[in-house]
């Protein structure tokens, strides 16, 4: 808690690295979804007839559902992705980092 | 501790004496729906199960800590059903059913505006909130800020969520229960607000997050069945299942486009902004971060509610187009036995007449049971949240300045769940008649406005400062709350109005970017003495935000 060992976290190079390694990771993906999510609403709210194209030529079941699931899938494989970054990599330099500081 | 026991002792019996008096048959009422004995008889094994584990919780509630946060024990996988049982509550299942029975794919553009709120979640907050927070979400905007005005205005916007939301849910389970139990309204509310303060004040966190755990396996179970038996009678064809719904539908091929419901765009960005940034800033949620022991657990948590989220809601959708069918091509479940004429309980029915339609009388039984035991759960969940505002931030901190011991704070905060229990039962009785559908809009829309950008900003700025968070604060507040008073929901609908003064009803869009203004405004023109040190207190709050030292709970390591 003493803000002694903040200072020495603060002051390794690794921590930095660390935060660089992160942030960049976790804002691309963020930018991934929120950039597929607003191009997905600006076509509900300006072309929503491109989604109502049937699956099947001749078909009726459009392509909007698939896509709609594809989303919801896709965003939880990313968290997956995150997650499994973070569980080795990130949490490898994290506790390093605090062990070097508290030795 | 043991007088706690005996008292807890006398309101369960009572409880189930009660629950054995509305057994009885009800004779005589034409509007309501006949008594349902298989829900009733289901519903009943939840409560005593229910309150077999609040009794079990309250023996290991001991400190503040374990009421509060359930002591920071509980695993990620456990923490991300209750995530997800928080978050999906009564309306979840029948109202986007419903709007996917009705509207076609716009149901399932809502799931979508719902769930991209997690992802967000999980990549931005899920593991500095669990760094930085211990029991309530102000304990991260007042960490390096002014604790006594900072944790006001955050209480203040807690408390809005939670009461907007309560109404919501009372309501809702009054016309439910009545509908669906066949009993009275009042009756059905107080035994919510009931169960809802028994579960809170005895059993805590632990209670709720169980209670919440196995609501979530629960509703998701009994989705997954209804929707698998529905599915089946379409041969699990999406073309068969799309085709039918076409051509049983009045709507027709609009069903398998985005239609008029989102056809604002200004509506569509707003709403999609307050439901995904609304998420980030529930008081109810935010609180279950502070549950797990570390940051690795958190991030588990938002994984298996993601993913439970997601998958509900899919289910949900796929319902609806197959009540389309099932529901709407059988005359029973229409008043007057007549196709086209209103469906029998009203608009919200289609899931529950499906389940009748594909499993019968114990299908329905079982999920009206199932409905039941979600709002008991979101509302333990949110007066959980509500007290803790009242205690932990109102009472220990602004009033008491920190001086307040465990047990005093605990003590308040049964007590502020007994008198949140009474407010959302009399709020419940007064609102019966109105049209709340707004409430779940307008408490995302505080949230969003009010909560977030004052979170996100402590965690990411260092700039902000306690009169910035605080500007951003009220500006999001009364913003939000001013676009619905004077939108067409709350000065047409509920007022009685003519014409609406606001003409979007979706606050989000301009009630959130004006709070991150104020919030900046207010901290950069803040030159004072205090403000620099805030500034400086940053850098310590950074390095535990991103490593996880010194956070609560993480000492055993």
């Amino acid at each position: 808690m003493s803000t002694a060992v903040y200072e020495r976290i603060r002051k390794n190079p690794k921590f930095d690295e660390l935060v660089a390694k992160r942030s960049r990771f976790a804002w691309t993906l963020t930018a991934v979804v929120l950039g597929i999510y607003f191009i997905f609403i600006m076509i509900v709210a300006f072309k929503p007839k491109l989604l109502a194209t049937p699956i099947w030529e001749g078909g009726t079941a459009s392509i909007a559902w698939p896509i709609g699931a594809g989303m919801i899938l896709l965003f939880w494989l990313l968290t997956g992705l995150y997650i499994r970054r973070a569980n080795s990599e990130f949490d490898d330099i994290n506790s390093e980092i605090i062990k070097g500081a508290i030795e | 501790m043991n007088r706690g026991m005996l008292k807890f002792a006398a309101v369960a019996l009572a409880l189930s004496w009660m629950g054995l008096a509305m057994a009885a048959p009800d004779v005589g009422q034409a509007q309501k729906q006949p008594l349902n004995v298989h829900a009733i008889v289901m519903f009943f094994i939840f409560v005593m199960a229910t309150l077999g584990i609040t009794y079990w919780a309250a023996k290991r509630t001991k400190t503040a800590s374990d009421y509060y946060s359930a002591g920071g024990g509980i695993t990620g996988t456990q923490n991300g059903l209750a995530i997800a049982g928080d978050y999906m509550s009564a309306a979840t299942l029948l109202g986007l059913t419903s709007m996917t029975y009705f509207q076609g794919f716009d149901g399932y553009i809502y799931c979508i505006c719902f769930y991209v709120g997690w992802p967000f979640i999980m990549f931005i907050m899920a593991e500095r909130l669990r760094n930085l927070g211990k029991f309530t979400f102000a304990d991260i905007t007042s960490y390096r800020l002014d604790q006594r005005r900072v944790r006001t205005v955050a209480a203040i916007g807690s408390l809005t969520v939670v009461v907007f939301y309560l109404i919501a849910q009372m309501v809702g389970a009054g016309q439910l229960i009545k509908l669906l139990f066949g009993m009275e309204y009042w009756m059905a509310v107080v035994i919510v607000g009931v169960l809802m303060v028994i579960y809170v004040t005895f059993g805590g966190m632990i209670a709720t997050t169980w209670v919440q755990i196995i609501k979530a396996c629960l509703l998701l179970g009994g989705g997954t069945l209804v929707m698998l038996l529905a599915f089946s009678q379409f041969g699990f064809s999406l073309e068969t299942l799309a085709t039918k719904a076409v051509e049983n539908s009045k709507k027709g091929m609009a069903l398998m486009a985005p239609g008029a419901f989102l056809s604002d765009p200004v509506t569509a960005v707003s709403l999609s902004l307050g439901l995904m940034f609304g998420t980030a800033g529930l008081p109810h949620i935010l609180m279950r971060f502070f549950t797990v022991p570390n940051a690795k657990e958190a991030r588990k948590s938002v994984f298996v509610a993601t993913l439970c989220v997601g998958f509900f809601f899919t289910a949900v959708a796929i319902m609806g187009l197959a009540a389309i069918t099932l529901v709407g091509m059988n005359p029973q479940y229409f008043e007057g036995g007549e196709l086209g004429s209103k469906l029998l309980g009203g608009n919200n029915m289609p899931a529950m007449h499906l389940a009748h339609a594909v499993g019968g009388n114990m299908m329905l039984g079982f999920l009206s049971a199932v409905a039941f035991a979600t709002i008991l759960a979101v509302v333990a969940g949110l007066a959980l949240a509500g007290a803790s505002a009242i205690s932990h931030d109102l009472y220990a901190n602004v009033i008491r300045q920190g001086q307040a011991t465990e047990a005093d704070e605990v003590r308040v905060s049964k007590r502020s769940s007994l008198v949140l229990g009474v407010i959302a039962v009399l709020l419940g009785i007064v609102f019966e008649k109105q049209n709340v559908a707004f409430m779940v809009g307008l408490a995302f829309g505080v949230a969003a406005s009010c909560n977030f950008p004052v979170l996100i900003l402590s965690m990411y700025w260092k700039g902000l400062t306690t009169r910035g968070a605080i500007w951003g604060s009220i500006a999001g507040l009364v913003s939000a709350v001013l676009i619905v008073v004077l939108s067409k929901a709350v000065w047409v609908v509920v007022l009685g109005n003519e014409k609406p003064i606001f003409p979007y009803e979706q606050p989000a869009l301009f009630s959130m970017p004006l709070a991150f203004f104020m919030a900046w405004l207010g901290s950069v023109t803040d030159t004072s003495v205090r403000a620099a040190r805030e500034k400086e207190a940053f850098e310590d709050q950074y390095v535990r935000a991103q490593t996880g030292f010194g956070a609560a709970g993480a000492a055993a390591h």
